[in-house]
């Protein structure tokens, strides 16, 4: 867990707004708060979250969820500054994001 | 030698950067046709080396490294990348400068990977490439300003224009011999990571001016392409009209090969006398060698349109928006999103399908690809579809008005691709659930690019490529057995005065009648029996074996006229049990020896091909009775 998140959870104001990337809706846009990386997909915790680094997501990026696909609305593809990421809600869910005013 | 160039030694280079960043665009544009494609020693991670000289006179040999965001390799393709720009890979010397090839209109992630390399201590330069289409969407990268930053030389270039390398050449020989030095790496951290994005950003934010962040057409196609019903099924549309492709745009080069190869053995049995022993060579020359050859050749314009298509989608930028679409379909029967492109590529041939899983990180997820892969229908068993199904599929449309333009025999076709695609499904679902015990699948992610036109000359050196593969294979292996088969089929040749056909003389007779007990419950004669064995090098064999059993049987019947003969003298139901047989037929010996090699030992090759052939013998039998119950038999 990085220590970024739990300055952002720790405050209520701020916790409020927050939600997990994997929740959100298609065309939702908002900026990363903080990485909450859990062990998945056979991956432990410390490896998602370098995974998810790699690909750019970064607490202070901008994103937007620009599609979805038609079984359980997974997985879905996400926009990251200038790259499009596909990857499943479930380990979207590791990314927390503030949604845009 | 010129005063300039006598200075200049020579340079070994190496490109390095995200996928699709057009490291591959580059180096063919550099190298033009003066590369070789190989694999690095041990693995089967596709090694291109090229070489080129600069306009000063010096001699660079170049690498195309696998596309990578970090060194912290995780998938085979991502550690040659690493061990290569560490200058740890065996067999390979350490690049003298590595040319970080960033794409322009979507630097984040290039430049983290720059400060990582960086980082490393290698002699490196960063080609900012597509500079064409920043320029175009009026995206201001400031290049002297970047360098500035990066402590490094930038150049921009445009990988698939001509003149578009001038500036990297200038650049290359503007470098003095480098000393590679010893490069220090250490896997960066969560915290390593997220302070050099940080970084990268900073420096973002200093040299680029991006007026719209998304492109206009990406964004416009993705928005039906990527749309959750109208893309799938966009997605079924392209695979359905590849597939009429492949029979339909092919047919006309194949009558020309095959009527090329009939002539020319018509003519060499013109020269040659039928009785003793020149009659034996006229009968090598003319069923064994030209028979044999020209009976898989005929099959290089199919081969080279589904690798057209694939070429195309990949270099369009759909092949990552395909797996997209696919991930849930894959995920549902235990696959992995990323399994879809090497399953795709396996309809061409399992064997660059078996070798791009390794963009797979996971071995679990990685190993179950390579097994299901080879049940693709792959192009070597179309030779074996096309002759069975022309000799027993009416060639009519499948019914009138709307479907007029659909043919009963394409529309079989594409019924047996589909049972090859269910099983590999199928087949995958009970692995997972056997093996591994529903142990959970990798995440997926993956970048999707924006669209790119394909470009011309990308695709002609992609095509000449896989031809020469083929033709080089036809060449060895195929031609090997051809020959071996038209020797069993052949030899002893019969006595004088023998009033059965020769072929029963033959050890090929032999061999068959002693399969034969074997192949009788699933309807097959001693012929296929005899086709089968050499089949085993490869598939697409079975059909000149069969060619030749037949030709050597009855003397007066062209090989060419196989289909025909074998529409006289098999049952349907035994036609419909070698269709079924050769969905899972496992013959396929280069396949296998890539098993091999990828899964690092002989268990998973026996494995697979223990599986597959019990499948084709199942099926086969399941087939050939239920026909025969219906009275086909
Ligand atoms: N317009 C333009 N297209 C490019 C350029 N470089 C590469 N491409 C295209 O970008 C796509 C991906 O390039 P490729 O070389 O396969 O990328 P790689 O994954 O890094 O090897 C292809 O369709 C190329 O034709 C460039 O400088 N300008
Ligand atoms: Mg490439």
């Amino acid at each position: 867990m990085s220590f970024v998140t739990d300055a952002v959870l720790a405050d209520p104001a701020q916790a409020e707004a927050v939600l997990d990337l994997g929740a959100a809706p298609r065309g939702f846009r908002g900026r990363i708060r903080g990485l909450r990386a859990f062990a998945s997909g056979g991956l432990p915790a410390e490896e998602l979250e370098r995974r998810l680094l790699e690909l750019g997501f970064v607490e202070g990026a901008e994103v937007e969820l620009l599609h979805q696909g038609l079984f359980g609305r997974d997985p879905i593809a996400i926009r990251v500054d200038s790259a499009t990421i596909a990857l499943r809600r479930r380990e979207a869910a590791a990314v927390l994001v503030e949604p845009a005013p | 030698m010129n005063e300039m160039s006598a200075g200049l030694r020579d340079l070994r280079i190496a490109l390095v950067g995200n996928p699709n960043c057009g490291k591959t665009a580059l180096f063919n544009t550099l190298t033009g046709s003066r590369q070789r494609v190989a694999n690095y020693p041990g693995v089967t991670v596709e090694r291109k080396e090229g070489g080129f000289l600069t306009p000063a006179g010096r001699r660079v040999r170049i690498l195309d490294l696998p596309g990578t965001y970090s060194l912290r390799a995780r998938s085979p393709d991502e550690v040659v990348t690493r061990d290569v720009v560490l200058g740890q890979q065996a067999g390979v010397e350490p690049p003298e400068l590595l040319v970080c090839v960033a794409d322009a209109t979507n630097l984040r992630l290039a430049l983290r990977l720059v400060l990582e390399l960086k980082r490393a201590g290698r002699p490196m330069l960063v080609a900012l490439n597509m500079f064409d289409i920043a320029r175009h969407r009026e995206i201001e990268v400031d290049a002297g300003r970047l360098s500035a930053e990066l402590g490094l030389p930038v150049v921009t270039t445009v990988a698939v224009r001509r003149g578009g390398t001038a500036a990297l050449l200038e650049a290359i020989d503007a470098q003095a011999s480098p000393e590679p030095g010893t490069a220090v790496w250490e896997a960066p951290d969560a915290a390593g990571l997220r302070a050099l994005q940080r970084e990268a950003d900073r420096i973002l934010a200093a040299v680029v001016r991006v007026p719209d962040r998304r492109d206009a057409v990406t964004r416009r196609l993705d928005a039906v392409l990527l749309h959750p019903v109208a893309g799938l099924v966009i997605l079924l549309v392209v695979l359905f009209l590849m597939f009429q492709a492949v029979f339909a745009w092919a047919q006309p080069a194949m009558d020309l090969i095959d009527g090329g190869f009939q002539a020319l053995g018509a003519a060499v049995g013109a020269l040659l006398p039928e009785e003793g022993a020149a009659g034996l060579l006229r009968s090598f020359l003319q069923d064994g060698l030209i028979a044999g050859v020209g009976s898989v050749l005929v099959f290089l314009p199919q081969i080279l349109v589904l690798f057209l298509f694939i070429l195309l989608l990949e270099d369009f930028g759909y092949m990552a928006r395909a797996a997209f679409l696919m991930d849930r379909i894959m995920g549902g029967a235990g696959l992995h999103g990323r399994a879809f492109i090497p399953l795709l590529s396996s309809f061409a041939c399992a064997i660059p399908g078996i070798m791009s899983t390794r963009v797979i990180d996971s071995r679990r997820d990685r190993l179950a690809t390579i097994l299901v892969a080879p049940l693709m229908t792959c192009s070597a068993r179309i030779p074996v579809y096309t002759l069975i199904i022309g000799a027993f599929v009416p060639d009519r449309p499948v019914g009138e008005g709307a479907w007029s333009w659909v043919g009963l025999q394409g529309l079989v076709m594409f019924g047996l691709y589909a049972a090859g695609i269910l099983s590999a499904l199928g087949m995958s679902f009970v692995f997972k659930r056997l093996l591994w015990r529903g142990q959970p699948t990798e995440p997926f992610m993956l970048e999707l690019p924006d669209y790119k036109l394909p470009r011309l000359r990308n695709l002609a050196l992609g095509l000449w490529q896989r031809a020469k593969a083929f033709l080089r294979r036809a060449g060895t292996i195929i031609l090997s057995m051809m020959v071996v088969i038209w020797f069993l089929s052949s030899v002893p040749r019969p006595p004088e005065g023998a009033d059965r056909p020769a072929i029963e003389y033959s050890l090929a007779y032999g061999i068959g009648q002693a399969v034969e007990p074997l192949l009788r419950p699933i309807g097959f004669n001693w012929q296929i029996g005899v086709a089968l064995i050499p089949g085993m090098a490869a598939r697409e064999v079975a059909v000149a074996s069969l060619g030749t059993v037949y030709a050597v049987q009855d003397a007066e019947e062209d090989a060419a006229q196989l289909g025909q003969a074998l529409a006289g003298k098999w049952s349907l139901a035994t036609a419909l049990a070698f269709l079924a047989w050769y969905v899972f037929a496992p013959q396929c010996v280069a396949t296998l020896s890539v098993i091999r090699r990828e899964t690092g030992g002989r268990r998973w090759m026996w494995f697979s091909f223990a599986y597959m052939l019990t499948l084709a013998y199942l099926a086969a039998f399941a087939t050939f009775q239920a026909a025969r119950a219906l009275g086909a038999g």
